[in-house]
């Protein structure tokens, strides 16, 4: 076969493949999105009640004060960033991103060891997802087991009662899909919301 | 723990219950028989077929299928690069990217058009939307197309037919398999809660500290999400891939995009077998990758449930491994998924395989280097079944009578291309790059873990590019030239050599004259003979890479029991 009839039906075939597949398919799914899902197809932000968006119920924010529930350690901060010194550009895109330490890794140890430490003297017993990043470093959830380690904590510094504050992390604990996989995960950032409006 | 073990057998459980029936579908798509789908789609190829200049009836030999085959992927290669370095200048680019490098722009474009998705970036900080959808997201068919096409005319080969028109092969992948699933998949990943919106990133104040922000990254997700699995890419969207609540937000997703990455490499085992007429040979074939996959999560599963014993000793309690890990997922889904993921080439990750334990290192290297538990988009099933020719070969030598597979004499060209595209290509790719940047450490390594784990690190690399499957230990400095360059270079060779010596072997195998079968034949379709390609297999492709694996993680897991420090 001419060289000119192979490369024609090679072009020809890749362009007509590329409308399919890479222009009709992703905008006709991101119109019905828009259309049948629009909270889920727009990052699942949450609003108070304003009308402001507080943030995503899927993604993780920092919380280190005793005021609140605290988030798993993260390497980004949860892509949060200072807008007035935002010199990493982290506010332009948003990141992701994991420590990548190997478990024979010194430095590993080293952190957890001081990770360890700090939580013990805020009076929370460490729990492993406490002490290890996560792997988007936006993880959402912490384990049951993470959040009752923090009530009496969160109870004093906001003088409410320790049950109040177990009724708040069932409410906001995403079971195992089917209760078969996956593991459960309270969600940090809808279970201080809810203790901001437990407070208000 | 046991909830554990229940989540990661009924999951696989799904995986062989919906074999059969895929695989059958598969098989009528490409023996052209009548599917459900042929009221809609038919006019639809005939349309894609015309406009192609394609005619559909023009049969190709193995060199005609293989030019083809290169010459239809060049273009695709060439086109998403200039996507790439233009995008500065295209629309759906809310964030302002500019151009990437030439050589990271080549290295994104050759690991994408392999099936790799090898990523030395960042989604989000690296390619526009447009990019994303229209250059990664297209390959992601067209790759994973090339290869269910090449299986195809592979196993059409080996059953003594015609290969078949690689273009027709190509379009009916994505129009029969590939488009349809994808459309109800992405519909169903949205529902869950997977972004689609060509929106910019949310800025929004954090509910601590107000003065702090927090920008949320998002975009057209869930309709390129399903095709990274399904056709077995695994290139993320985002930086983080899998393991970004936007990308995989729950069990149910997880389960979804689990199953999608092992469904066709799994089923065109059965596909084989309605080819061959001959299912029961298909189930034994079916039961070699079958077990390796359950060992290597048994091994992978019980390390990271055990966790790290220093980290133990700190916490005061037996904990699982955790870093690098999503609490939704802990350490049974995150195990699972990284043994899929590793087996099947496809190389998405919900959890950071560098972070893993060394069993966890040994088991997704292994995976790797055998390239046959279950295996990449098609080319996994057609590696099998070069392994199964090399058994017949090996066990014909054993009892002194012609080796012949499926009544076809194997001779000196069909051993040489076998054992040249196992045996060779896939070690010197891997090897050979693994030494040449491990004699600089400091120039062009970029190791980011003292030690052992550094060498896994590097040999990681290189493996992950020459199986094509594109996960990573990810801490590895590699966005560098020497990287992108030589990483290519494994890409290229790991793809484009085996696949052109599979279609010239399927080519020669279509040519022989069937040999009828006697009392004498060596049968293909029995345990004892499985048991033997089992231990072909294993001797073959496991031993040329022992060393490597002694002196990365089986050395790290020796270490970690001495006590860190």
């Amino acid at each position: 076969m001419s060289f000119a009839r192979e490369a024609s039906r090679a072009i020809r075939s890749t362009l007509v493949l590329w409308v399919i597949t890479a222009l009709i398919y992703p905008l006709v799914m991101v119109a019905f999105g828009q259309i049948a899902f629009p909270f889920q197809a727009n990052g699942s932000i949450l609003t108070n009640a304003q009308g402001q968006p507080v943030g995503s119920g899927l993604i993780g924010q920092p919380f280190t004060s005793d005021r609140y529930f605290n988030s798993r350690p993260s390497t980004t901060s949860y892509s949060t960033a200072d807008p007035a010194n935002d010199e990493a550009s982290v506010l332009k895109t948003g990141i992701s991103g994991a420590s990548n330490l190997a478990p024979s890794n010194p430095d590993l140890l080293q952190r957890i060891q001081e990770t360890t430490v700090q939580l013990q003297q805020a009076g929370i017993q460490p729990t492993a997802d406490l002490v290890y990043t996560s792997g988007s470093s936006l993880d959402p959830h912490i384990t049951p087991e993470a959040a009752r380690a923090q009530i009496a904590r969160v109870a004093r510094a906001r003088g409410l009662e320790p049950n109040q504050l177990e009724d708040l992390i069932n409410q906001n604990t995403a079971g195992r899909f089917l209760s078969i996989f996956g593991e459960p995960g309270v969600n940090v950032l809808r279970l201080n919301l809810a203790l901001d409006a437990l407070n208000s | 723990m046991l909830q554990g073990w229940i989540q990661i057998a009924l999951t696989l459980l799904i995986v062989v219950v919906i074999t059969p029936f895929f695989g059958r579908y598969m098989a009528r798509v490409f023996l052209g028989q009548r599917t459900f789908l042929d009221s809609v789609l038919h006019p639809l190829d005939q349309v894609i077929l015309s406009l192609s200049g394609v005619r559909i009836q023009e049969g190709m030999t193995g060199w005609q299928y293989a030019r083809a085959m290169l010459y239809s992927n060049l273009t695709m290669l060439v086109f998403i690069y200039l996507i790439f370095m233009l995008q500065g200048g295209l629309p759906f680019n809310p964030t302002g990217l500019t151009a990437p490098s030439w050589d990271l722009a080549l290295h994104t474009a050759i690991s994408f058009v392999t099936n790799t998705n090898q990523q030395h970036y960042s989604g989000e900080t690296t390619y526009s939307y447009f990019s994303q959808f229209a250059a990664l997201g297209f390959m992601m068919f067209t790759s994973a197309a090339t290869g269910i096409a090449v299986a195809i005319a592979f196993i059409r080969g080996l059953t003594g037919r015609p290969l078949g028109n690689f273009y027709v092969d190509l379009i009916q992948s994505i129009t029969r398999i590939l488009l349809p699933i994808s459309i109800v998949g992405a519909i169903v990943l949205m529902a869950a809660g997977i972004p689609e919106t060509l929106a910019g990133p949310a800025i929004i104040p954090t509910l601590e500290n107000p003065g702090i922000s927090q920008a949320i990254a998002r975009g057209p997700v869930a309709h390129y999400e399903i095709i990274k699995e399904l056709g077995e890419n695994g290139g993320g969207f985002f930086g983080i891939n899998s393991a970004h609540p936007f990308e995989n937000p729950n069990g149910f997703t997880n389960l979804i995009e689990l199953v999608a990455i092992l469904s066709i490499p799994t089923s065109l085992i059965i596909t084989y077998g309605i080819f061959a007429n001959n299912l029961k040979q298909a189930w034994l074939v079916y039961s070699i990758p079958f077990a390796i996959l359950v060992i290597f999560i048994i091994i992978t599963a019980i390390g990271e449930y055990q966790g790290n014993s220093a980290v133990n000793a700190l916490l005061g309690s037996e904990a699982p491994n955790l870093e690098g890990k999503e609490v939704r997922f802990g350490w049974a889904q995150s195990a699972l998924f990284a043994v899929f993921t590793t087996a099947s080439m496809c190389g998405a990750v919900n959890s950071l395989h560098d972070s893993f334990m060394p069993t966890g290192g040994f088991v997704t290297l292994s995976n790797m280097f055998l390239q046959i538990v279950f295996g990449g988009q098609g080319t996994g099933t057609a590696y099998l079944f070069a392994y199964l020719i090399l058994a017949v070969f090996v066990t014909g030598l054993m009892v002194g009578r012609t080796p012949e597979f499926l009544g076809r004499k194997i001779e000196k060209r069909e051993v040489v291309l076998a054992s040249f595209l196992i045996l060779l290509v896939h070690p010197i790719a891997i090897l050979i790059p693994s030494a040449m940047t491990l004699a600089f450490p400091e120039q062009l390594a970029g190791i980011s873990n003292p030690g052992f784990h550094g060498l896994s690190q590097v040999i990681y690399e290189y493996a992950s590019a020459a199986a094509n499957n594109g996960s990573g230990f990810e801490g590895l400095g590699d966005a560098t030239l020497w990287w992108n360059l030589s990483t290519s270079f494994s890409l290229l060779a790991g793809r484009y050599i085996p696949i052109v010596s599979l279609l010239l072997l399927a080519d020669s195998m279509s040519r022989k004259q069937p040999v009828p079968a006697t009392a004498g034949t060596l049968r293909t379709d029995t345990g004892l003979f499985t048991g033997v390609t089992a231990g072909v297999i294993l001797i073959l492709g496991a031993l040329t890479f022992f060393p490597v694996l002694a002196l990365g993680p089986v050395a790290e897991a020796f270490q970690i029991l001495k006590g860190i420090g």
